[in-house]
């Protein structure tokens, strides 16, 4: 409500400022001043351009120390991650360099070459070699980007079927996500929307009479063992969704009437990355965050918000319907031992389906 | 005897006046219906008011019809996006402008999840298409077609008359789908199936996205008959000397928009037609295996990412027809003011070739991680990428024509000075979005949203605004209040620095778009304070542009009269009366000696040489 009340404050310095040109409008009515730069607004905006110039860095400074740690640019979770990340921070480190240099000449030349009495501008039309030059230095910074994306790119989407990666389902619908394990076999049973039966708790319309679907597993709480490589078999029911697993640096849609597909090997469980250092800080910060926000809750008579505890997840990103916003599901990655007691205790699609027929 | 003779006198007679009609017809189809040279066609002076004002087929009258309509609809455009922030910023917190103006959608003033999307859709669609399509090129390529070339009007007044009105029913439409008890389409802009095909699947698929669809095939065939119109002007109707390397780079940008337009419009026709069969009449183009509220619908066998390549094979290029425009006004007026001829001339018609033609094979960009085969990510990377190119030439251009310059600060050219800056600072984060690896993580998050505002949203719009300040006295015969300009323009360049900077923190964080509130995910909490520095700049910024607004309305009846010339520039717009009149030049049309870029030119007194003065004796015409 705060923030409202400057919103309302701003609104009424606007209106202020308004009034206060019209004033100056009316002030300057009789002169034959046109709506033409004059001298004065050339030098005045002039030494405005120098100070939007301070502004850009100082927004980019301001954003990059008190926001710096937010982005996922560090601790990927996954084995590609880091050669996402890498090629991420060249390029954002190039994009620095060109966006600092430009904006200063674009700035400096407007505050330099302001309009005066008695300058007149350089005639200068052409140069074939100031063009060349801002060519070929482009062609050759993007030609060793594309290069390095293009590899990034074509290791990340190439499943090597040699590593034996397990192979997991990710079934999405409005608005929740089901996951399911291919099981002992490793193959998934077939499976189809026309096949789904409510009855029989078949959600995700497996096929019944496929031998491979007996000992899959559907579960709503991703389990991945750390160090092997997962396939993930993406399919939706209803509409487009997306899988988006942001620590794993891992997105692929969901597109109903055809099977998509995105692997990664997780490198980082989950016990680790809530004790990595970074992690701990940006736990603790949202924790201070929500006890702030608890404070108001409470004294609203609200329940108090729960103390936030660091969890891979996967979101859905891409606009499906009304609680888009809030479509999740938590992932775990453990160590291959705990992933296969922790596989033990559930029920493989053909012993949850015979306790239904009970 | 004295018959005969008679008889051919009167066949003499008739043969001149053949003749002379001849002469005529033959003027009439080189210089177009021209009325003004002859006296026995002066009845057509007379004018109502409808024919003057509303139903005109006046290529001046045409451009401020778009501009006005465009400006109504920002309007609308940029109020919601003011009320969507809030709540992203304020999640769930009751507020009267929700209860005054979203009514039932927003019950004690909390907003419905569904509207936010359907505001966020709406948004989007009206910004691209109304304002920075139909508004921008609709108003520019109108207006200034014809009068910098030398032509009395477009090729066809009555198809350009015939565009507006089709556009404005558009208009109608869309705005009327906003009062359905059901709301408007809310499936995001781009509106992908199954969620758009669906009505089960959300609210606003139903009557609202039909509505969407017909007024968006409505609008598609509006820019089918403007762009024709602009491409058989450009062509045909040059006046004498106005070869295409004399062309003003406005002209070559409208130019080539248009034909990019030709190009790729009709795509996105097809694509929404076929969805309206999907949607009505049972086909399955987009739709196959769904299962939603219970039911397994009927349809087989298509593709939703059918549909993904057909929206983008028009949704990418249409990013430069939005900005194609601007970039043309940009290096207009940059060089008028710099007073300086523009830096680069045929590199810069080069990269405008470069980037249209570019343009109609990098959709795929959009499409990374959308399940197609990740070798066609590949092949989208690599041409992604090359549209750099063309575009770092045309931003260092335009730094080296500021100097050694001598600046006039108008409004107008603050507004271009930041348009080279906002799309400097939009396009680099491009190089990450294109790069197919890097856009695996960063793919449809508030990233996206920061770069694409900055380098076609601000970017487009400013150019919008720069071409308003610099050509408003040739439209409305009076000049704009500076000083509101300048404070119009300081405050705007601030917010949208202030909006769209730190939104590439929050994109980097992970946070995806079109999320009603993050609050369901602890996660982003310390993301907050972010979002409010957000949108507390997206309502300074939003609320100053009632500044302009007002300077632009009240200036249209109280501003001060319009010189001839105001600015100084050498292009043929400036030769005609500052009063109207049908036709453009009441006289004969000026012939063209040289390119519009002749400011300080050595030998010469003045710090410009219009295109229609004759080169001097021993002048020589730049090879350009």
């Amino acid at each position: 409500m705060t923030a409202f009340l400057t919103i309302i404050i701003v609104l009424f310095v606007a209106v202020a400022i308004w009034q206060m040109v019209k004033i100056f409008d009316l002030a300057q009515a009789g002169t034959d001043d046109l709506g033409i730069a004059t001298e004065k607004d050339n030098k005045v905006n002039a030494y405005l351009m120098l100070a939007f110039l301070v502004f850009i860095y100082a927004i980019t400074i301001v954003c990059f120390v008190k926001w710096g740690d937010l982005p996922l640019m560090s601790d990927a979770a996954s084995e590609h991650g880091d050669r996402i990340d890498n090629l991420m921070i060249i390029s954002m480190v190039i994009i620095f360099f060109v966006q600092t240099f430009t904006q200063f000449l674009l700035h400096y030349f407007s505050y330099k070459y302001r309009g005066q009495k008695g300058r007149k501008a350089l005639f200068y039309a052409d140069n074939n070699t100031l063009e060349a030059i801002w060519t070929i230095i482009p062609v050759i910074v993007l030609a060793g980007l594309i290069i390095y994306g293009l590899f990034t790119w074509t290791t990340i989407m190439n499943v090597n079927e040699d590593d034996d990666p397990m192979v997991v389902e990710l079934y999405a619908q409005q608005f929740n996500w089901t996951a399911r394990y291919a099981g002992q076999d490793n193959v998934l049973g077939l499976a189809n929307v026309r096949l789904i039966n409510i009855d029989k708790a078949n959600v995700l319309g497996i096929d019944e009479s496929d031998p491979n679907a007996f000992d899959d597993v559907v579960v709503k709480e991703l389990h991945l063992p750390v160090g092997r490589p997962v396939v993930f078999k993406m399919r939706s029911q209803d509409v487009l969704h997306s899988a988006y697993m942001p620590h794993f640096r891992a997105q692929m849609n969901c597109v109903p009437g055809m099977i998509t597909q995105f692997a990664f090997t997780p490198t980082v469980t989950t016990k680790e990355m809530r004790e990595n250092p970074n992690m701990i800080d940006k736990v603790q910060n949202i924790n201070e965050i929500r006890k702030e926000n608890s404070k108001k809750l409470v004294a609203k008579g609200e329940e108090a918000l729960e103390p936030y505890e660091f969890d891979y997840l996967l979101l859905c990103n891409k606009i499906c319907g009304k609680s888009h916003y809030n479509m999740q599901m938590k992932i775990i990655v453990e160590t291959q031992e705990e992933f296969d007691a922790w596989m033990k205790e559930q029920k493989t699609f053909k012993a949850s389906m015979t306790t239904q027929n009970n | 005897m004295d018959e005969r003779t008679k008889n051919i006198q009167g066949i003499n007679d008739h043969a001149k006046q053949l003749k002379n009609s001849f002469k005529k017809y033959k003027q009439i189809m080189s210089t177009h219906a021209d009325i003004h040279e002859h006296d026995d066609h002066g009845h057509h002076h007379k004018e109502t008011f409808i024919t003057k004002y509303i139903f005109s087929q006046d290529h001046k009258m045409i451009a401020k019809q778009y501009l006005i309509t465009g400006t109504i609809m920002g309007v609308i455009g940029v109020l919601m996006s003011m009320m969507f922030r809030m709540q992203i910023a304020w999640p769930e917190e009751p507020n009267i402008l929700f209860e005054a103006l979203l009514g039932k959608w927003a019950p004690d003033g909390v907003m419905d999840a569904d509207v936010y999307l359907a505001l966020v859709t709406i948004h989007g669609t009206i910004m691209v298409f109304f304002v920075l399509t139909a508004g921008l090129s609709g108003t520019f390529s109108n207006l200034l077609i014809p009068l910098q070339i030398g032509a009395r009007d477009m090729a066809s007044g009555f198809l350009n008359m015939l565009s507006f009105w089709i556009f404005f029913a558009s208009c109608v439409i869309m705005l009327f789908s906003l009062f359905l008890e059901a709301g408007p389409a809310a499936a995001g802009w781009t509106i992908y199936p199954p969620l758009s095909a669906l009505p089960m699947a959300q609210p606003g698929s139903g009557l609202g996205m039909t509505l969407w669809l017909v007024s968006m095939a409505i609008f598609i065939a509006q820019s089918l008959l403007g762009s024709l119109n602009y491409i058989v002007t450009v062509i045909n109707l040059r006046t004498k000397g106005m070869s295409m390397t004399r062309l003003p780079l406005t002209v070559w940008a409208f130019f080539i928009t248009a034909v990019i337009g030709v190009v790729s419009f009709p795509v996105l026709l097809s694509a929404a037609l076929l969805l309206i069969m999907d949607r009505s009449f049972g086909t399955s183009f987009f739709l196959s295996d769904i299962f939603i509220q219970g039911e397994v619908l009927h349809y087989q066998g298509g593709s939703p990412v059918l549909f993904e390549h057909l929206f983008w094979f028009l949704g990418h290029p249409e990013v430069y027809i939005v900005i194609l425009p601007a970039m043309g006004i940009v290096s207009e007026i940059m060089a008028t003011n710099s007073r300086k001829p523009i830096f680069g001339y045929r590199a810069m018609v080069a990269s405008i070739l470069a980037i249209a033609f570019l343009s109609t094979i990098v959709w795929g960009h959009h499409m990374f991680v959308s399940g197609m085969n990740p070798f066609l990510g590949s092949v989208f990377t690599f041409t992604t990428l090359l549209i750099a190119i063309p575009s770092a030439v045309k931003a260092f251009n335009w730094i080296t024509t500021l100097w050694k310059g001598n600046l006039q600060m108008n409004p107008a050219m603050l507004f271009c000075i930041g348009f080279v800056s906002t799309f400097i600072t939009g396009g680099l984060t491009g190089i990450i979005l294109g790069d197919s690896a890097l856009d695996i993580n960063v793919h449809d998050t508030y990233f996206v949203v920061a770069h694409f505002h900055l380098v076609m949203g601000i970017s487009a719009l400013y150019g919008m605004f720069a071409g308003i300040y610099h050509w408003y006295p040739k439209m409305f015969g009076r000049m704009l209040n500076k000083n509101l300009g300048y404070i119009h323009f300081w405050v705007t360049a601030v917010c949208a620095y202030g909006v769209f900077f730190p939104m590439h923190f929050i994109g980097m964080a992970g946070l995806p778009r079109r999320y009603y509130t993050n609050s369901n995910f602890p996660l982003f909490d310390d993301l907050a304070d972010v979002n409010v520095v957000i949108t507390v700049f997206a309502l300074i910024g939003g609320v100053f542009q009632l500044v302009f607004l007002y300077n632009f309305f009240v200036s249209i009846f109280y501003g001060k009269r319009a010189p001839q010339n105001p600015w100084r520039a050498t292009t043929l717009e400036w030769t005609t009366p500052v009063k109207h009149v049908h036709g453009n030049w009441p006289g004969e049309i000026p012939h063209v000696y040289r390119w519009s870029y002749d400011y300080s030119k050595p030998g010469h007194d003045d710090d410009f040489v219009p295109q229609n003065v004759p080169l001097k004796e021993g002048e020589e015409e730049l090879q350009h």
